[in-house]
């Protein structure tokens, strides 16, 4: 028997996303797929079998279809004991560029996106008394870097939802999971150098095991919890001065 | 008004006072019958159920509507006219009780009907037609409302009274929200003579005592109320502690002192702070703890003598509400609130057997309160000429399948001697049950209502459909 015996997840179609579909249904998890491409997503489900893997097809900045879509795949599936935020957009910001089109981008798909799905999934989870919600935010959400402020602002508003959604489904029995990976090589990090980069396969390995185990924080792969750590601490008139 | 996916309304998790019944819905909040007939009006364009709720003040699954809507009416709340020549108000549904005694105590009226708690709603008493501990002497809160106007899912807005629409006054008064909504009443408050009342405790040894008290009691006092253990057996099998008031009559208080203010509950309850008591209670709900509690009450009453004091009506009344979230003690699952009513002469075996019932299978109730009732003429009255017992079960996942067959069980005994069930606390009778309490003929006078003023049968409750009102069920 699976842990989780149905599963949703949002931003399907490739990277992290995808890795999840394929290692939930290789456990034997019905998994609906959500994403823009459904192109990718019938690719994805021919590769695990229609049994397996259902797919929607959806854009999380188009709020207003999210929850009949939810209320969808809840009829479809009978019942959901997993469900995984996975949408996220960094569109590469330049030196000296200012930019309100992308950083609208970033919030409406990263963190507003994510409440869209999140109001209708809370009240479910809620009134079933368990279940796993899972939010993929990033190491990215715990400074304020200077490479892309519209990110990191993202990942923190995400990782600070998600922290009060722990706090008020934690006596309903439900756990929430924020996962913060470190940079993973998916289609979003392409052409960037980055350091200890993991292959997206992995990423989803270790999410998966932060489900299973209602981990409330964790970052993957888990050396950056020490990292991030020491960023954390550095001091802003110094850490202003770096370019990390 | 809204055009929109009904997926898109704000949802929230709504439960039964009892915590056990739970269930997600879109919700709005209509601040006049205009925008709450503009919402029946939006449901019927988009095949949307919709229940009425007040304060959620029901125990079980009365205010609940899974996947629909619930129209929330606690933001109708003004007192629309209030004539203390006559005693007459006219209220918006979401006046609470509470709301109600603080407009018309101070000019010396009370209302007539109150149930053991001030917080619901007036439109969610009439919806269920509650009662009180005077049932025996003045009936049900239907019994006080002169007029009422009633919103239909159909978009009619009616006039009901005993003159006007009487069958949809007596069916819509106790029907649980299966026929409109309620959007004005017209009720009739009593008039007081005193702040406070006479109350006279009594100390009961037996269910063969606890029936005594009433008969005896309910012949001269207005209220009668008493509490069972229902944990002790043998031949202490229903001891308990029994309370009986009286108004106090013109001239008996020189000084009559209706503030609203000096009716207020005491801050502490045997020292301890009231917000504190509910957790303290919560470390004793198991079997063995309610039965120390139980069992300290009923000592306490025995050794305290037989006495007589005035007490104000609210601390005579609300007795729950001395306790602030009291079914936090009932934490994390919950519990149900069951209340039979059977005829008078069946009803000391009955209840006899229901104490012994739910005491050998381990499904003691840890609260039980006897109470004396009359018939009325309501369609869907839960009344009798007769006694209620109001238990509470704790819910736990290991008990909840022993509970609820013998609830069943027992709800099979209450109906073959003629008994019917409350549904603003019920939360486990079937739809067999519900046929038999309440018979055919009163059943399919009901439905035809149904038919006539929610065509689409827009109004549903977990409730209603767990009762099967829209149809005969096989169970």
């Amino acid at each position: 028997m699976p842990q989780f015996k149905n599963a949703v997840i949002i931003g399907a179609s490739s990277g992290i996303g995808a890795e999840l579909v394929k290692q939930l249904a290789a456990e034997g998890t019905v998994v609906a797929a959500v994403a823009r491409r459904v192109g990718e997503l019938e690719k994805l489900r021919d590769a695990c079998g229609a049994d397996k893997v259902r797919i929607y097809a959806h854009d999380v900045r188009q709020f207003d279809t999210t929850a009949p879509l939810w209320d969808e795949i809840v009829a479809d599936l009978g019942s959901i004991d997993l469900f995984v935020y996975n949408a996220g957009v960094m569109p590469r910001i330049e030196e000296s560029e200012y930019n309100f089109a992308k950083d609208r981008e970033m919030m409406e798909v990263n963190v507003v996106g994510a409440m869209a799905w999140l109001n209708p999934v809370a009240a479910y989870m809620e009134a079933r008394r368990g279940g796993t919600i899972v939010g993929i935010s990033s190491v990215a959400g715990e400074r304020g870097r200077r490479g892309n402020p519209a990110y990191h602002t993202s990942k923190a508003a995400l990782t600070t939802y998600l922290e009060s959604l722990r706090n008020r489904l934690f006596r309903y029995g439900v756990q929430v999971v924020t996962v913060k990976p470190g940079p993973v090589d998916t289609p979003m990090t392409t052409g960037l150098k980055l350091p200890l980069i993991i292959k997206a396969d992995e990423c989803a390995r270790g999410t998966i095991a932060l489900a299973k185990g209602g981990t409330a924080e964790g970052y993957v792969p888990a050396i950056w919890a020490p990292i991030m750590f020491v960023i954390r601490s550095v001091p802003s008139v110094i850490f202003r001065k770096t370019n990390i | 008004m809204v055009a929109m996916n009904p997926s898109n309304l704000p949802r929230r998790v709504f439960d039964g006072y009892g915590y056990h019944c739970r269930a997600v819905s879109v919700f709005a909040e209509p601040r006049s019958a205009d925008e709450l007939a503009n919402w029946f009006r939006y449901a019927r364009a988009e095949g949307l159920t919709v229940a009425m709720r007040g304060a959620g003040r029901s125990y079980g699954d009365a205010a609940l509507n899974g996947g629909g809507l619930v129209l929330d009416t606690r933001a109708m709340d003004r007192v629309l006219a209030w004539d203390p020549s006559t005693g007459v108000a006219d209220l918006e549904p979401g006046v609470t009780i509470e709301n109600l005694w603080r407009t018309t105590l101070k000019d010396g009226y009370w209302p007539p009907v109150v149930p053991g708690t001030m917080f619901p709603t007036i439109a969610g008493c009439a919806a269920m037609n509650v009662h009180g501990k005077n049932n025996f002497k003045v009936g049900p809160w239907g019994d006080h409302i002169l007029e009422a106007e009633l919103v239909t899912p159909g978009g009619e807005r009616l006039t009901l009274s005993r003159q006007e629409n009487p069958e949809i006054f007596h069916a819509a008064i106790g029907g649980f929200g299966m026929l409109g909504a309620f959007t004005r009443l017209r009720v009739r408050l009593k008039k007081l003579h005193s702040g406070r009342l006479r109350v006279r405790r009594h100390h009961v040894r037996s269910l063969e005592e606890q029936f005594a008290f009433f008969e005896e009691h309910t012949q001269k006092a207005d209220y009668c109320v008493s509490w069972v253990d229902c944990i002790a057996g043998g031949a202490s099998l229903g001891r308990g502690e029994a309370h009986s008031a009286y108004y106090l009559h013109e001239g008996e208080d020189r000084s009559p002192d209706f503030l609203p203010e000096h009716q207020d509950l005491p801050g502490t309850i045997l020292g301890v702070p009231r917000g504190l008591v509910a957790k303290i209670v919560a470390a004793f709900s198991s079997n063995w703890g309610m039965k120390l509690l139980n069992t300290a009450k009923y000592t306490a009453s025995s050794i305290l003598p037989r006495s007589t004091y005035e007490q104000g009506h609210v601390a005579f009344n609300f007795l729950l509400d001395y306790v602030p979230n009291w079914r936090d003690s009932y934490r994390p699952h919950g519990f149900i609130q069951y209340q039979p009513f059977v005829p008078r002469d069946a009803a000391p075996e009955v209840f006899a057997d229901i104490l012994k019932l739910t005491q050998a299978r381990g499904v003691p109730s840890y609260l039980g309160v006897l109470k004396r009732h009359r018939a009325d003429d309501f369609l869907l009255s839960h009344a009798v000429d007769g006694y209620s017992f109001a238990l509470d079960f704790p819910v736990t996942p290991e008990n909840r399948e022993t509970l609820w067959r013998t609830l069943h069980e027992v709800s099979d005994m209450v109906c073959s001697n003629g008994g019917r069930f409350y549904p603003a606390k019920d939360a486990v009778i079937r739809p067999d049950h519900f046929q038999r309490a309440w018979g055919q003929a009163r059943i399919s006078e009901f439905r035809a209502l149904r038919a006539r003023l929610d065509p689409q049968r827009l109004l549903r409750t977990e409730l209603a459909a767990r009762f099967g009102v829209d149809e005969d069920q096989r169970v």
